[in-house]
């Protein structure tokens, strides 16, 4: 670590004087706060004198290179008004009055500025903007100004902030910034932030005349993933065109090399396992989307085509909700899920009870006629809600990503779409094993007629198993609202890819059907980089196609005699 | 089960050998098959009297777009025979016969844009306009020989019969049946859409073929090629009508309805169950691709939306509504529906989706032989 390190004795100063001047920085006078930072000031040379006041009153009269003196004056004092007038002036909105130069913070408005006195950050009402003029910044200027609001935010309280303020500083680092945050790294508690800092100074010292130090940076630098310092360190391994390196000493070149080496196959592995969370969470999609189609096909032996659509409907009924509650946004996807069910199943209920029991046994026609519903369905949501994508919101709790280090993040809107897929999975598979319903479903799945002698009504089971796929669907269509565009095809998009799945890990068991999703999903996402993503959707089905002239009916077919023909 | 043709075809007769002689037993007992001939017969003189022959400002006179309409509806039926002749006569219900026909069609778009020469808007004596946008050097191998016609139309044949001796040899030889075949034959559609929209096929990506000069060197706008073009479908549909109605009418067709009926049983009579699905799938596959060739040319244009699957869905609803296991049922089925749609789809726009939908609904629950059944069913009431 940096102060392991050992560092020359002027680093050291600088760092006392630093915390020292930061602890006495808001309580004491500007003049004794000057004195014993005096170590720390490099570039500020003589004029101390002035308080705050009087550096803030010249300003409107002061050259440019005037200017940026006075500005590292103001940081020095530390004054919490500095900040303010310091942002003002980066933001362009510092004017001078012309009647007696006097400096306001303005902000403009229809009746001319609104007006805030620069040293007492009192209100002062509204004037014309013909009186003032505006105090001018250039790029340098605003280069420093941004340091030094930086330097200020520093010290807040807020560990974002500082987060913000570390990065803004890290961009344009000088000496009197690096001091700064060497002395933040003392008192630091975030351990985000002290990395950040620490990686950041580490790349600074890498630019550093001595050996040791850069042989220090690059050891600071030992298990960090952020690119910068890859691209850094890449860039002093890499020869040049006449073979020579930038980096001369072999020995930190040797130390960088193996640190690029080390971060190269860190990287692969963190990308591999992006991918693999990529397949998994399209797997979870997958799943989500077919295991209703599952339990409809190996009870009742019927394909419903209309599945898709019943997913668009748990779709949009997630936008309908957030029509109703737009004040909850955060919790009306909750409530979506079992309005969805609700909704999907219960027009499942009435596919099955108007029109698939009279197809009974008739599995090719059961077919067709469900593909006319979903048709009907297409056109009603058209009608209904316009042929446009819906604007559905994701709430803030699943927005945003979880970072793991820099080289690997997960985006919370997939990881909790895997996570719902697994709640459902579970709660399905409770559905079916420990409850009455479960038991008389999977009880017609494996002999129908042995089932109905034994006094199970097969009708009422029939129109429960499609209620219940159905509204599984509607559920993952809540699901889809977060990932995909909410339309009238958002159906047709994912039916064949699940019909995909159910004929790939076949009808026996519901495990079938997870498994399948999930390779599906994985395989697909590890062929994309290769392939792209269309030719690789092409590769999974033609080896779909072939894979079914192996096991015509799946991979865990339904068993026992019911199951033939 | 019960055979499902209105008027079982003429029964074994021994003393007639050759093929026109058992091919007229079994026309002389197909009462649809003979209307239909002669609707085809009526057509196929009157249109190019019409179209050709009356004046534009008689009301009797046909236009163009009538004339390309009646040929884009012919091409349907035989897409629809194609499908009848495997759903209904051998119980596969392919949902992917539009692939064949878009494969089909795409190897006389092949043709076509290889005729255009320099008349194309970049004027590459060999490159089609598409591959000179998307900077091709040289012709891509499998665009060789598309110049010449007759290669064309070995590929129209080829294409489609190849792809479905392929996976009909996979398919039934592992004897995937029922829902599974037909989720299957839907990805095969799906996974071609997918490719044939991408522009590094080769093949146009999501623009397809258009913008056609002449055929044999006949230029496609002129009346007298479309007429010719029309004629050709309307022989077409007759032949293939009579070589499916021959075809089920024959011993083969007889396994083929047993293997509808009862797959296990007539495997073990000893029937090698695989070969004759094969067989009749590649054939179907083969009409199915003859049909888009002939669609092309009068439509004007191929893209890979073609191949999408409800496409091959809607076919099969013109064979259920027309009747399925008739074939000449198809063919009108195929002709009404398409009729309504082109009906509706000006008239009412929204209201054709719902009209397509309630047609799978009723027909399905209600007319599971379809018209033609209802008819016989009306004869029955009366």
């Amino acid at each position: 670590m940096l102060l392991s390190t050992g560092r020359d004795i002027r680093s050291w100063l600088n760092l006392i004087a630093c915390i020292c001047f930061s602890f006495l920085a808001v309580s004491v006078q500007a003049q004794e706060v000057a004195d014993s930072s005096e170590a720390t000031a490099s570039s500020a040379s003589s004029a101390m004198a002035e308080g705050y006041d009087a550096l803030v009153m010249q300003l409107p009269a002061a050259t440019y290179s005037d200017k940026s003196e006075i500005v590292l004056k103001l940081l020095k004092l530390q004054t919490p008004a500095a900040r303010s007038v310091l942002t003002a002036f980066l933001e362009d909105s510092l004017y001078s009055r012309t009647a007696d130069g006097k400096v306001f913070i303005g902000t403009e408005a229809e009746d001319g500025l609104k007006l805030v006195d620069a040293i007492t950050l009192q209100a002062a009402g509204s004037e014309p903007v013909e009186g003032f003029e505006k105090i001018g910044t250039n790029n340098s200027l605003r280069k420093a100004l941004r340091a030094a609001v930086a330097q200020f935010d520093l010290s807040s309280e807020l560990a974002e902030k500082r987060a913000a303020a570390v990065t803004e500083m890290l961009r344009s680092l000088d000496e009197a910034s690096a001091a700064a945050l060497r002395a933040q790294l003392g008192r630091e508690t975030d351990p985000k932030i002290k990395e950040s800092i620490s990686i950041g100074l580490a790349l600074v010292d890498l630019d550093s005349s001595e050996a040791k130090t850069r042989l220090a940076a690059i050891e600071t630098l030992q298990g960090s993933m952020n690119p910068d310092v890859y691209n850094r360190l890449k860039q002093l391994v890499t020869p040049d065109e006449s073979g020579g390196y930038s980096e001369l000493d072999v020995e930190v070149r040797a130390a960088a090399l193996k640190l690029v080496t080390h971060m190269e196959s860190m990287r692969s592995l963190y990308g591999a396992g992006e991918t693999v969370f990529f397949g998994i969470s399209l797997g979870s999609v997958l799943v989500l989307s077919a295991i209703g189609l599952a339990i409809t096909f190996g009870v009742m032996g019927v394909i419903n085509m209309a599945h898709g659509e019943l997913m668009m409907l748990g779709a949009y009924t997630t936008y309908v909700i957030q029509l109703l509650m737009p004040d909850h946004i955060g919790i009306s996807v909750l409530v979506a899920i079992p309005a969805a069910f609700m909704v999907s199943g219960l027009v499942g209920v009435l596919i099955e009870r108007g029109l698939v029991r009279f197809l009974y046994g008739r599995p090719l026609e059961t077919l067709l006629a469900t593909f006319g519903v979903s048709l009907i369905l297409q056109q009603i949501v058209r009608d209904v809600f316009t042929a446009n994508n819906r604007p559905v919101q994701t709430p803030d709790w699943m927005s945003g990503s979880l970072q793991l280090n820099e080289a690997f993040a997960l985006t919370y809107n997939r990881l909790y779409v895997v996570l719902f897929t697994a709640l459902a999975f579970v709660a399905l598979l409770l559905v079916l094993k420990r409850t009455t319903l479960g038991l008389n479903v999977r009880a017609v799945a494996q002999n129908r007629a042995m089932a109905r002698a034994m006094g199970i009504r097969t009708a009422w089971v029939d129109a429960m198993t499609f209620g219940l796929g159905s509204g599984i669907a509607g559920v993952a269509g809540v699901a889809l609202s977060q990932l995909t565009n909410v339309g009238p095809n958002l159906g047709q998009q994912y039916i064949v890819d699940s019909f995909m799945v159910v004929v790939f890990g076949g009808v026996g068991n519901l495990w079938g059907t997870l498994i399948s999703g999930m390779s599906l999903g994985v395989v697909n996402k590890l062929l994309e980089p290769y392939a792209g993503a269309v030719l690789a959707k092409i590769f999974v089905l033609i080896f779909l196609i072939l894979f079914i002239q192996r096991r015509p009916r799946g991979l865990f077919p339904q068993k026992g005699r019911a199951a033939e023909g | 089960m019960t055979s499902l043709t209105g008027n079982p075809p003429a029964g074994m007769v021994l003393n007639e050998e050759s093929t026109a002689g058992r091919l007229w037993q079994a026309m002389r007992g197909d009462r649809g098959g003979q209307i239909l001939l002669g609707i085809l017969l009526l057509l196929g003189v009157a249109v190019p009297v019409l179209h050709l022959f009356v004046p534009e400002n008689s009301a009797m006179h046909l236009s163009g777009y009538t004339v390309t309409l009646l040929g884009k509806y012919l091409c349907y039926g035989l897409l629809a025979i194609a499908v009848d002749l495997v759903w209904g006569y051998c119980g596969i219900l392919s949902l992917g016969h539009a692939a064949f026909f878009s494969l089909g069609g795409y190897a006389m778009g092949m043709y076509l844009m290889r005729q255009i020469g320099t008349r194309g808007v970049y004027g590459d004596p060999v490159l089609p306009d598409f591959m000179v946008f998307l900077n091709y050097k040289e012709l891509p191998w499998f665009w060789h020989g598309f110049d010449m016609f007759w290669f064309a139309m070995i590929m129209v044949l080829l294409a489609p019969g190849l792809l479905a001796y392929a996976f009909g040899w996979l398919a039934f030889r592992s004897r995937v049946t029922g829902v599974y075949l037909s989720i299957i034959t839907q990805a095969l559609t799906y996974a071609l859409m997918l490719a044939f929209f991408r522009n590094d096929m080769g093949f146009g990506g999501n623009n397809g073929f258009t913008d056609f000069k002449d055929l044999l060197g006949f230029a496609l706008n002129n009346p007298g090629t479309r007429i010719g073009l029309f004629i050709c479908t309307v022989i077409v549909l007759a032949l293939a009508y009579m070589a499916c109605r021959y075809i089920v009418a024959s011993r083969a067709g007889r396994v083929v309805a047993a293997i509808r009926d009862a797959e296990s049983r007539t495997r073990f009579i000893g029937y090698r169950v695989e070969s004759y699905k094969v067989w009749i799938f590649t054939f179907s596959a083969v009409l199915a691709g003859i049909a888009g060739a002939l669609y092309v040319p009068q439509v004007g244009i191929i893209n890979p939306s073609e191949f999408a699957p409800i496409n091959s869905i809607e076919v099969v609803i013109w064979v259920a509504v027309g009747g399925r296991g008739t074939l000449y049922g198809a063919v009108a089925g195929a002709v009404l529906v398409n009729y309504a749609k082109t009906y509706f789809t000006a008239a009412l726009p929204e209201f054709w989706l719902y009209a397509l939908g309630a047609l799978f609904v009723l027909a399905t629950l209600f007319l599971p032989k379809g018209l033609v059944g209802l008819r016989s069913k009306v004869k029955d009431a009366v």
